[in-house]
């Protein structure tokens, strides 16, 4: 197998991610899309790992699935706290500490 | 020179079928206009990615991204979901305005880094992996790498994630 389709891959991956940051307004979908981004990485760097053959890459995947974890869990109470309060969880709207 | 032994075909067309697979799941997630089948879809694109981990003969790691993402990750969502569900299911417009520049954005992003990875990486393969017991100590190997060289960014991490549930509990409690 060649490194570059899994490069390639997670290069696609990243990319659908950062389009679905940039354009969705419902703020669980943004979240949605950044684990699309997170997992794009992961897959980058094991395949590296299986190029040089030593096992870095796998911890460093492990510890980056473990900051997932914890940014999707602060991110949807997050979530929850702005939909508490106003209703709604459209990124738009959040509005207030524009200049 | 190729050899008729490293083109692997087996696992080439493996990865075409899971790649496929997740680019078209990885599609449903930025397109869908329902919240609950972009999370769905987003569950085949982790499977595609463990199934691809497997491809790379990292097991641990796709055993936990399995558990982690699909088993624990999804079913938050599903709750967060749930719980912000009033305004989400009837709202015509799931996307905001910038689709418009986003999608540029995005499409020279993706033209760039395929055109440094397929200059840069051009010929580099991985490693044949078939055959019985190619890395039989690989998970024994991790929990070395784990626990000797990186048991402070552990312990770092291990702090991150008990703040991560402190911070979560203390913000979505309702007083």
């Amino acid at each position: 197998m060649l490194l570059n389709q899994f490069l390639i891959l997670g290069a696609l991956l990243f990319c659908m991610g950062v389009y679905g940051v940039l354009t969705r307004k419902n703020a669980v979908m943004v979240l949605l899309s950044i684990e699309l981004i997170l997992n794009s990485v992961n897959i980058n760097l094991l395949a590296f790992d299986a190029m040089t053959g030593n096992s870095d890459g796998n911890v460093f995947a492990l510890f980056i699935i473990a900051v997932a974890a914890a940014e999707v869990g602060v991110g949807l109470a997050m979530v929850l706290l702005i939909f508490r309060n106003r209703k709604n969880i459209s990124l738009d709207d959040l509005s207030e500490m524009k200049g | 020179m190729v050899l008729a032994s490293d083109i692997q075909v087996a696992q080439n067309v493996g990865f075409a079928i899971i790649a496929l697979t997740m680019i078209i799941a990885g599609v449903g997630v930025i397109a869908a206009r329902n919240v609950v089948h972009a999370a769905l879809s987003l569950v085949v694109v982790m499977a595609g990615a463990a199934a691809n981990y497997v491809l790379l003969s990292a097991e641990f790691v796709a055993v936990t991204q399995v558990l982690v993402y699909i088993g624990a990750v999804m079913v938050l969502f599903l709750f967060g979901v749930m719980l912000t569900r009033a305004q989400v299911g009837k709202d015509a417009e799931v996307n905001n305005k910038n689709a418009v520049v986003a999608a540029p954005v995005a499409l020279l992003l993706f033209g760039v880094l395929a055109y440094v990875l397929l200059k840069g990486f051009s010929d580099d393969k991985i490693a044949a992996t078939t055959g019985n017991g190619a890395k039989p100590q690989d998970t024994a190997a991790i929990s070395d790498l784990i626990f000797k060289p990186y048991l402070l960014p552990f312990w770092a991490l291990s702090f991150v994630l008990l703040a991560a549930v402190i911070g979560a509990i203390v913000l979505a409690r309702k007083d």
